[in-house]
């Protein structure tokens, strides 16, 4: 398999219910434009922190500073997708929504709380943008064939996972980067790519198999 | 567990958003017979959170926030919704969401287009520059043949079939292009259900050679 070769998480880490407070980021309420981010910081602990403040106790201030967080860069996301800045926000508001009335259902242990965000971000996009369905799988289908039991020893914790990705993917050469801009954030599939690069799709795919291949061995440094 | 994926290059498409309707129900449809690939669309995911958590953001509105916040009241937290027990009885398991989604009925229900010994159901029409189809196949027929246009993905939901000395069965996913040569031969002892994806309009040369047309070689 050329994809990163990542287990299933053990449940447990992180998700520990602490109300109001405690994530503590700063008190700004109007929205600034935010830093690019390439290290782990206090910031992953916080993000997690206040979903589960959201899940567990429908606390708006923790939601209120899920939106700061993430409202711009989903914004940035649907108006690299295209967007108009009035559909981006649109969309904007309905993914933030989203995250609000499903935040039950986010699990620390499957994916990091960008992550999770990203997908409804993506989501909502191919419907709105797109205007097409994004059709899934369902986790409790019960045609679905079921995870094996988790292996404990090769667990990397999703939150660290996120926060070394992010150094991993800074630290490509900008030809593999910029693929998988392409591919993430131009509604471009490996084909559509290959076409207007104007490269052989062996080429694009060989490339792109290099990147993931460097982030892989990045995660693979956390075992 | 399913032995033939997807490949890489699908499932990363398929994680960041950018694979056709068709070809995504397809894969989605493995993904829930297939604990690996779903490890790996996860990891892709985990891609997609990476670059979007590192984006240089855009400015939001301060009215966007106040609007946001002002909605949360009305809004009820989303439960995954629990099948009941006569629910599950009308289901049929051999079909996976997404793609039961989509036939509306179960497999012995569907209006097939009989031609031989094999069915065809057509879905995703309006999807015109995919053919999206499920065949039906006896056992121990030979499978429609690829017309050759395009990368045709196929995905055995019940039964198998056997290509070039490869045995498929339920979950596993056949790639075939025009550079492949195929004859597979559905299993002997059972009939073959699959659904299968092509990237190219269905081919209509003409009235009769439209429903002949997949089944050349019959
Ligand atoms: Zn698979």
């Amino acid at each position: 398999m050329n994809g990163l070769n990542v287990t299933t998480a053990v449940p447990c880490p992180g998700v520990v219910a602490r109300p109001l407070g405690l994530p503590r980021r700063s008190d700004i309420h109007v929205v600034m434009p935010v830093a690019k981010q390439t290290v782990a910081s206090s910031d992953d602990v916080g993000l997690i922190e206040w979903m589960a403040a959201v899940a567990n106790h429908r606390d708006r201030q923790a939601f209120a500073r899920l939106f700061d967080h993430f409202a711009p860069r989903v914004k940035a996301y649907m108006r690299h997708l295209g967007a108009e800045a009035a559909v981006a926000e649109d969309l904007v508001q309905d993914v933030m929504l989203t995250v609000w009335r499903r935040a039950e259902q986010f699990d620390a242990s499957k994916a990091g709380v960008a992550t999770w965000i990203f997908t409804i971000a993506r989501n909502k996009r191919i419907d709105g943008i797109r205007r097409e369905r994004r059709p899934e799988f369902d986790p409790n289908d019960p045609a679905l064939v079921a995870d094996p039991e988790p292996d404990i020893d090769t667990t990397v914790d999703s939150q660290q996972r996120g926060a070394h990705l992010r150094e991993a993917i800074a630290e490509l050469p900008k030809q593999q980067a910029h693929l998988l801009h392409l591919a993430y954030f131009e509604d471009k599939s490996h084909s559509v790519i290959a076409e207007e690069l104007g490269l052989p799709l062996g080429t694009v795919k060989s490339r792109i198999r290099l990147a993931m291949k460097k982030l892989k061995s990045q995660l693979a440094e956390l075992r | 567990m399913p032995s033939f994926h997807p490949s890489d290059d699908l499932l990363m498409d398929y994680a960041a958003g950018s694979l056709s309707e068709p070809k995504a129900v397809l894969v989605a449809t493995h993904l829930a017979l297939c604990p690996t690939c779903r490890a790996t669309v996860d990891a892709y995911e985990s891609v997609g959170g990476a670059l979007i958590e590192s984006m240089n953001s855009d400015r939001v509105d301060s009215s966007l926030r106040d609007s946001v916040l002002s909605q949360l009241d009305e809004i009820e937290p989303e439960r995954p919704t629990v099948m009941t027990r006569e629910a599950l009885a009308q289901v049929d398991l051999r079909v996976p969401e997404p793609l039961r989604g989509y036939l509306g009925s179960g497999l012995d229900d569907l209006d097939w287009k009989t031609r031989g010994r094999v069915g065809e159901w057509r879905i995703l029409k309006d999807q015109a520059s995919h053919t999206s189809r499920l065949f039906r196949i006896k056992a121990g027929a030979p499978m429609p043949q690829h017309t050759h246009d395009g990368t045709e993905l196929t995905l055995v939901l019940a039964g198998g079939f056997t290509d070039h000395g490869k045995h498929f069965l339920r979950g596993d996913v056949a790639t075939a292009d025009e550079t492949i040569d195929h004859r597979p031969i559905a299993d002997a002892d059972e009939d073959c259900y699959c659904f299968a994806v092509t990237d190219a309009p269905l081919r209509l040369t003409g009235t009769f050679s439209r429903f002949l047309n997949p089944f050349i070689d019959m």
